[in-house]
This record gives C-alpha cells, sequence and structure tokens, in this order.
C-alpha cells in the first residue's frame, strides 16, 4: 500500500522546482486515483523508474505552454524541443533526487525517461496510479506515482 | 584564496548534462574573478576540456551520460590536486554528498537551486580555497 509520506515525497521534489527555479509557487490540486491502468499525460514526461524496496513509476507530465513559460521565468530564451525536453527531465531528477533523500538508497531510482508529443509511450506498469495534480500561473500539470 | 592567486582571474569550467543548466549558471554567476571558460555535457567530454583549458573552478553535475559525476572529480582532481570543485546535483541525500567530497569535491550545491544560492556556493568556495 502506498503511503501517505511517500506521495508527499514525490510531490514535496516538484514543487520545489517551480518555487526555487521559477520563483513562483505552484498549487497542489486534489488528488485522484486512476485504476484502469491509464493515468494519461500532457505534451512532455519525465518517467523515472523505481526498484528496490519498491517497485513501479514516478512521471511528472506538462504540456508545452506550462514548461515554455516556467523556462522563461528561468530568463531561457530558447523555448526549443530541445531545452523543454531538457527541461521536464530536470524536474523529473529533482523529484528523483528528494526521493533519495528521504528513502535512502534502498529506494533505486533510474535516470529520467523523456517521452515528447507521444502519449501512449507513457505506460503505467500497474492498474492503480494515484494522480496528483499541479497547477502553475494557468497551466495544469500532473504528477503519477504507480507503484507496486 | 592562497593557493588560487589574489589578484588573477580564475577559470571556470561547467559540467551539466542539461544544456538550460550550463547556461543557467553562466548566466547567474556574478563572482567578477570568474571567467567561464567552457561547458562540458558529461565526464568524458569535461576531462577533454579540463586538459585544454585549465580551469581553476569547476562546476559538476552527478548524473550524467558517459562518465558521471564522481568519476570525473576523480579524475580532475588526478590532474591538478588544486583544482576547486563545487558539485551541482539534484542528489540530495547526504550519502551522494559526503562520497562526491571524499573523492575530491570541495563544495555541494543541490538542484534546484536559486541565482543567490549558486552564487553564494561559489564565493564559499573561493573563500574556502
Amino acid at each position: 500500500m502506498l503511503k501517505e509520506a511517500e506521495i508527499r515525497t514525490f510531490v514535496e521534489g516538484a514543487m520545489s522546482y517551480f518555487e526555487v527555479s521559477a520563483q513562483q509557487a505552484a498549487t497542489v490540486g486534489s488528488p485522484y486515483l486512476v485504476t484502469d491502468g491509464n493515468p494519461g499525460a500532457y505534451d512532455y514526461t519525465g518517467v523515472i523508474g523505481i526498484s528496490g524496496a519498491r517497485k513501479g513509476i514516478v512521471y511528472f507530465s506538462a504540456p508545452r505552454g506550462m514548461l515554455a513559460v516556467l523556462l522563461m521565468r528561468m530568463h531561457e530564451t530558447d523555448t526549443s524541443d530541445e531545452n523543454i525536453k531538457d527541461l521536464v527531465g530536470e524536474v523529473a531528477n529533482t523529484i528523483s533526487g528528494n526521493a533519495r533523500r528521504d528513502f535512502g538508497r534502498n529506494f533505486v531510482i533510474s535516470v529520467p525517461t523523456i517521452v515528447s508529443n507521444d502519449v501512449d509511450k507513457v505506460v503505467a506498469p500497474y492498474s492503480k496510479s494515484y494522480v496528483i495534480p499541479i497547477n502553475w500561473r494557468r497551466h495544469s500539470a500532473k504528477l503519477v506515482v504507480c507503484l507496486e | 584564496m592562497g593557493n588560487l592567486g589574489l589578484d588573477r582571474t580564475l577559470k571556470l569550467m561547467i559540467v551539466d548534462d542539461s544544456n538550460i543548466i550550463r547556461r543557467r549558471i553562466e548566466r547567474s554567476q556574478q563572482i567578477a574573478r570568474l571567467e567561464v571558460v567552457g561547458s562540458a555535457s558529461n565526464g568524458r567530454e569535461a576531462l577533454e576540456l579540463f586538459k585544454r583549458t585549465s580551469p581553476d573552478v569547476v562546476t559538476m553535475d552527478l548524473t550524467m551520460p558517459e562518465m558521471d559525476g564522481i568519476e570525473c572529480v576523480q579524475q580532475l582532481v588526478a590532474l591538478n590536486s588544486k583544482v576547486l570543485i563545487l558539485v551541482v546535483s539534484a542528489l540530495a541525500d547526504k550519502a551522494t554528498a559526503v562520497e562526491a567530497i571524499e573523492k575530491g569535491a570541495n563544495g555541494f550545491l543541490c538542484k534546484p537551486f536559486t541565482d543567490r544560492q549558486l552564487n553564494d556556493a561559489l564565493h564559499q568556495l573561493l573563500l574556502d580555497a
């Protein structure tokens, strides 16, 4: 059973990226449980694989518009596809680093895989996923936690 | 700053697999004596650049393809034991920071970071030298 504290660690990782890098906090929407194995994704997704004490994936997925504005808030004028993928990977890295700090090295976390413009390639390994909406400015992203 | 000299410009090399982080560090660092001499996207590139440019200060990511940051730190220190290395990484656990310091890094800055945190960390690195 997924513990609330585990989910909180992943959420804090995502939130800290907005708060520190963009100097503008995001807000957490109402989390919900998806049971059909299809939690969905936006244009760009950073997927972290988890093994060891827990197995599964955690991913951060966001629309292009949100990521482009986030880049601009960081004074980055190049909003090319490469930089957007780079950014979503950095958010995923931050989530991953936060998890490693809180869970220790028993929680083995992979380098993020980036999926862009191909929602079907973002596949949840189990039927149940927790989806946590992350709202920032006028945009919404989602953090998906799908662990065994 | 005895080892580095008080009056000369210090050369900074930036190592990170993220283009936006490399550009961000270059844009945000405001230490007057630091001049960016180049950037690399993995440990192997960093070693080549290090040999060509002989930087005094390096910012080093840890999770990178080809050669990771920990191994790169070791190799840079083997080439020049006086180089100052600031690890800049999302790996926020204490064990990782300790390992980096043991291998020869001089400071650790967690990602994400603000411009001020970056400059404070670089300033502290130079003060401690």
